[in-house]
């Protein structure tokens, strides 16, 4: 069964088409780049899948439960980082993951249990008495992506994981998010083109509410006749017809 | 459980904001200590620690308008209720999350208010429980203002209008100040159409162990919280649809 299957997707905005007829299909334990330049309707596909808008039309199916009429059914099996550090700041970091747990269904002992191995192998175990608002942004960032671990979801959304991070967090994070790979399926919205290349199984390029192409990177690169990614990605983008 | 979970996230933010705790303890008892020496050096009827405490425990309810409407509007300013909406909670979880938790600090508000009016001269007696237990209508339509705010108004926006706008209006349209009466007229009127007063004047009742004369200040009171809470939920449900 495939982890996500959007079928003719799509959600309209009064008069503006923020994704239009979308038929994207994810294999299970696939890490999926979701690529476009700003309005290309990346964000909008995230909030339909994981429940946050109704589409106008079409549905999608993750590992075979319809976002239309099995919602909380998909929420169980979902997970979101969102783009913004989404953490509540007056708690420790501990708190912020016995959180999570708790509403996922977690008993006490369960969400300390899990608190404790997310700790672990995200290595807060220093800073976890630590308020989350007192943390640098790159300890922010991995936090949430932490939060998003402890219901141990088949399907995780990363949105602009790495956003606004320098260097050296960036490439840890990268590590954490290729470590995920294989034990769930993972969506990646970034703008980052050398982080799409670097951790993606697929691409998926949208401009204007469509798809526009899907694809390995090597076979991006192929395709727009270059061997650099970036370029590629523009090529395409410029002359992909919406 | 999953409630259970968010409720306490939200009590932990409120009592962990040490401006909440200044705005929620101190400043109600220092107004109780400033009105009570004041009283002593110029002695007047309005701010005896009878009449004045139960005042003092109307008006710091209402800074708990502000921090619940504060915490709502900066959860909806973040991605943090985004993040939450993905997750198994229901609608019903967050609206309860976000009104139960504050409540039990109403609770613990009015018992140190109470306490330190004992500590200045209140008699006492079983009224002050009372007087507690009957502050809790107040407190709901506060915490429901707060909901209310929070699912409309931006956390900015929740400073000016919670912050500076409720309180003064909870402040000069409850009687706690001054004798509404010798204003009279069309603010006397206003007051008399707001809940604040009506408050006032049930608590005062209550604490002087006049249960008749609570009547019909708890109609006003409960009936304004119920209405509130309504208009609150179908707020929060809006603005919940809307992200």
């Amino acid at each position: 069964m495939d982890a996500i299957k959007t079928i003719d997707l799509t959600k309209k905005y009064k008069n503006v088409t923020a994704v239009d007829g979308l038929d994207l299909t994810v294999r299970q334990g696939e890490l999926l780049s979701l690529l476009g330049v700003n309005g290309a309707g990346k964000t909008t596909t995230i909030k339909m899948l994981t429940g946050l808008t109704r589409p106008t039309s079409g549905d999608a199916f993750l590992n075979g439960k319809s976002i239309l009429t099995e919602a909380a059914a998909v929420k169980t099996m979902i997970a979101v980082s969102p783009q913004e550090t989404a953490v509540a700041p007056n708690l420790t970091v501990r708190e912020n993951l016995e959180l999570m747990a708790g509403v996922h269904g977690f008993s006490k002992a369960e969400a300390r249990d899990k608190a404790a191995e997310l700790s672990g192998r995200f290595s807060l175990g220093e800073i976890a008495d630590k308020r989350a608002g007192k943390l640098s942004g790159g300890w922010q960032r991995r936090l949430s992506i932490a939060m998003a671990l402890i219901s141990d979801p088949q399907i995780l959304f990363l949105d602009e994981p790495t956003l606004g991070l320098d260097v050296l967090a960036r490439s840890e994070l990268w590590d954490m998010i290729r470590a995920l790979k294989g034990s769930m399926t993972v969506i990646l919205t970034t703008h980052y083109m050398e982080e799409a290349e670097a951790l993606s199984d697929r691409v998926a390029i949208l401009k204007s509410g469509r798809l526009l192409l899907t694809g390995t990177p090597a076979e991006i690169k192929a395709q727009a006749g270059t061997d650099k990614f970036d370029e590629a990605f523009v090529r395409i983008v410029k002359e992909g017809q919406p | 459980m999953k409630g259970l979970a968010f409720s306490k996230r939200n009590d932990l933010e409120v009592l962990r904001d040490p401006l909440n705790l200044f705005f929620g303890v101190g400043f109600p008892i220092v107004l109780l200590l400033l009105l009570t020496a004041i009283q002593a050096n110029i002695p007047a009827a309005m701010f005896e620690i009878g009449r004045l405490a139960p005042g003092i425990a109307v008006f710091g309810l209402s800074f708990m308008t502000l921090f619940s409407a504060t915490l709502i509007a900066k959860d909806r300013g973040s991605s943090f209720l985004q993040r939450l909406y993905t997750t198994p909670l229901t609608a019903g979880d967050f609206i309860l999350g976000y009104l139960l938790p504050i409540l039990p600090i109403c609770i613990a508000q009015s018992v140190i208010c109470y306490g330190a009016a004992v500590l200045l001269g209140l008699e006492v007696t079983v009224h002050l429980v009372a007087a507690v237990l009957f502050a809790l209508p107040v407190a709901l339509l506060f915490v429901s203002l707060g909901l209310l705010c929070g699912s409309i108004f931006t956390d900015k926006q929740v400073g000016g209008i919670c912050g500076a706008l409720l309180t003064n209006l909870t402040a000069w349209l409850s009687g706690i100040w001054f004798d509404l009466g010798l204003v009279g007229g069309a603010f006397q009127k206003i007051a008399n159409l707001l809940p604040f007063v009506h408050a006032v004047e049930m608590e005062r009742a209550v604490l002087q162990g006049d249960y008749a004369g609570v009547f019909p200040h708890i109609w006003w009171v409960t009936g304004y919280a119920a209405a509130v809470t309504a208009i609150a939920v179908f707020a929060f449900l809006r603005q919940m649809k809307r992200q």
